[in-house]
């Protein structure tokens, strides 16, 4: 099944996120990625939701969602006129031998050594799914302890805000 | 002004009249601002009654019902109420108490967490934190409820901020970013469904319970008239159309008529109106419109493609929309297609079973023809649903209740109370098994206490009949269906001072019927029916 990015406006108060993802079980959606936080206004968040399905169940997904009193905006953002990005955060063992060859590896990928310690390495990456995962392969022979994705977060390329989008329904 | 007192003066404000509820520690400083109120209070003696009544009494005032209890076991003995409004689409106001803010999420003696646990079958709700936006919440929550597609909206309001002092000021304007339900259809979805059912030879409208609840009820008439479409209802839509129309066809679904279904599977282009197209209604047929070019008319555009593809949308509401087509739109020639549609009716041989007892088809029909053209009948679920549904007569201004998303027995006697309090002078009757009679049996306690009058029609056929039938076709045998001990109803109800008759056969029924409409109190009429007795 297709994989879509939605963005979603919603108010800013409690009991919306629940109600964002209580709507996905109860519905039998399946959900991949799911991360929130706030905007440029106070009162409002915004909600990054990847998930999987058919065209049938993508339009049932952004009508239930537009039915929620809450929520403002719903929109898709597509691949190609878009910007993914996610952070990871990983703890990788590393001895005092091992730690140069990793530190060569995260500078080919950009990333930053947030923390050492003596048998081990955190490191910050940025970048789309690929990257990261591609990162993790490297870095899985050294033995990951553990690490954490916020999973994906992203924005429209170009002038136009989400605001500017028209309505689900009117489109 | 006392925070509570400000909830009352609300519901004032937007002219409540009746509220229907059960008291308790949580809720109590609403209940003493009640107190001095002109706004009735109904007693239920549980809960659910009080949604249910609320329920009955919004669908027959065309008002939003409202209904109040405590925190804990009050709230989620609302709970099938609240569901049951939800599925048919029904404007409540549900409020309840809640524990102190400062003890939320320790919980503490009748605690519970009201607005998570009916986060999936809920419009909206509030948990009020801060007493001084209650005003607002609570004209939001009416606003949200009656508009749009209606549903029940719950407002859970801690027991210190019902005491706190607040300004109340009830003149903001409302103005909620994510909720702008569209009224008037899209001129040119509209152009577009109109030139389809000139094209059409074989056109039908399906109605829904949303053609009630947008109370286009004339409009929908007018529409038919000029344009000489035949029209089929689901079961929430009986109501919607007076069935003395030449153009009215039946009722469809897994329980409808034969010939109503045809007509659907038949026609070239169906256009729904305010109807969700459930399991129910298509019978999970393949049939099911399968050679027909769909318009939808919904004014939730979520509906439109959930159950059916539709290639043409309209969304708004449906009594607009209706007046946009009528506007536009010119007769067709339907002629032959309605001769066709009226030999399958005239066609049709209804079963007539042949047992000692009461056969509660003819029942219904009996007391279909005796009642007034403005009468309310509510119906049960099982057997008693079907019963009513298929052979009460929608006239005039009648109505028919029922509980039809999901299916909540127990529903018709409170829901008939409701209907009673909003319509005092019109004839209520409310149909139900011996199944669903002894959910809500305590409700006869507030009948009496009310003077509310009611015609009960109790059929009682000792058992849980719809399930016991499915038992018999698909499984093995009957199990765990049985009320073979029943109590006396006849006694049951004098112990509530509740006069009754028990009828054993057809030419008994209609004196007890007139009996029952001559009192001018509750009257329950408890016909013996065969546990044979089918459905269809």
């Amino acid at each position: 099944m297709k994989r879509h990015v939605l963005s979603i406006l919603v108010e800013n108060h409690s009991g919306v996120l629940s109600r964002v993802s209580g709507l996905f079980s109860r519905r039998g959606y399946n959900i991949d990625s799911l991360s929130v936080g706030e905007t440029e206004d106070p009162n409002v968040s915004r909600m990054t939701i990847v998930v999987r399905g058919d065209e049938y169940i993508l339009e049932q997904i952004k009508k239930q969602l537009n039915k929620l009193i809450d929520v403002i905006k719903v929109i898709e953002l597509k691949e190609n006129q878009s910007v993914y990005r996610e952070l990871m955060l990983i703890k990788v063992e590393a001895d005092k031998n091992q730690r140069p060859e990793i530190i060569e590896i995260v500078n080919i990928f950009r990333g930053k050594i947030v923390d050492v310690a003596s048998e081990s390495l955190m490191i910050e990456i940025t970048g789309d799914e690929e990257k990261i995962s591609a990162l993790i392969n490297m870095l899985k022979p050294y033995g990951i302890k553990e690490m954490i994705r916020t999973g994906l977060t992203a924005l429209e390329r170009g002038n136009k805000q989400i605001k500017q989008h028209k309505k689900f329904e009117e489109e | 002004m006392k925070a509570a007192e400000a909830i009352v003066k609300c519901l004032e404000k937007e002219e409540v009249n009746v509220i229907f509820g059960y008291p308790g520690a949580a809720i109590m400083p609403v209940y003493e601002a009640l107190r001095n109120s002109n706004i009735k209070h109904i007693l239920v003696r549980q809960e659910q009654a009080a949604a249910h009544s609320a329920n009955g009494y919004a669908r027959t005032s065309g008002e939003v019902g409202v209904c109040i209890a405590t925190s804990g076991p009050g709230a989620t003995n609302l709970i099938t109420g609240i569901a049951t409004a939800y599925m048919d689409s029904i404007p409540l106001i549900v409020i309840t108490g809640q524990v102190k803010s400062t003890l939320i999420g320790r919980d503490v003696f009748q605690e519970v967490d009201i607005t998570g646990a009916t986060e999936s079958f809920i419009k909206h709700s509030y948990l009020v934190k801060d007493a001084k936006n209650i005003p607002q919440i609570m004209k939001e929550a009416f606003h949200i409820a009656k508009t749009g597609r209606p549903g029940p909206v719950l407002i859970d309001i801690p027991e210190d901020i019902q005491n706190e002092d607040i300004k109340f000021s009830y003149d903001m304007e409302i103005n909620i970013r994510g909720y702008k339900p569209t009224y008037i259809g899209h001129i040119g979805q509209v152009k577009r469904a109109i030139k389809r059912l000139k094209e059409s030879k074989k056109p039908i409208l399906c109605i829904g319970g949303g053609v009630v609840s947008a109370k286009a009820e004339k409009e929908l008439l007018k529409f038919v008239e000029k344009t000489k479409i035949p029209v089929v209802s689901t079961l929430m839509g009986l109501g919607g159309i007076d069935h003395n129309s030449p153009y009215y066809i039946g009722m469809i679904g897994s329980h409808g008529f034969n010939f109503a279904n045809r007509a659907i599977a038949e026609a070239d282009v169906v256009m729904f109106l305010g109807a969700r197209i459930a399991d129910r209604a298509t019978g999970g047929s393949k049939l099911f419109a399968k050679n027909a070019d769909i318009i939808h008319i919904d004014v939730d555009p979520a509906e439109i493609g959930k159950n059916l593809g539709t290639a043409i949308p309209v969304v708004g509401d449906v009594k607009k929309i209706l007046e946009q087509f009528l506007e536009l739109i010119t007769p067709l020639n339907t002629e032959e297609w309605m001769e066709y549609l009226n030999s399958l009716r005239q066609n049709y041989k209804r079963k007539r079973n042949i047992t000692n007892n009461v056969n509660p088809k003819y029942a219904i029909n009996l007391i279909s023809e005796i009642l007034d053209n403005n009468a309310i009948m509510v119906a049960d679920v099982g057997q008693n649903q079907m019963w009513a549904a298929l052979n009460f007569k929608i006239i005039e201004d009648r109505k028919f209740l029922t509980s039809g998303g999901l299916g909540t027995m127990g529903y018709s006697l409170p829901a008939a109370i409701g209907a009673a309090i909003a319509n005092p002078k019109r004839q209520v009757v409310a149909v139900m098994g011996d199944g669903g009679f002894q959910m809500s049996l305590f409700e006869l306690a507030t009948i009496k206490q009310n003077e509310i009058k009611l015609i009960i029609l109790l059929f009682n056929n000792e058992g849980l009949g719809m399930v016991r039938e499915i038992q018999h076709k698909v499984y093995k045998a009957e199990y765990g269906v049985s009320l073979n001990k029943n109590p006396d109803f006849i006694k049951l109800a004098q112990a509530y001072g509740i006069k009754g008759k028990r009828v054993f056969k057809d030419d008994e029924l209609k004196d007890a019927v007139n009996e029952a409409i001559e009192s001018d109190e509750s009257f329950l009429i408890e016909c013996i029916v065969d546990p044979k007795e089918s459905t269809l």
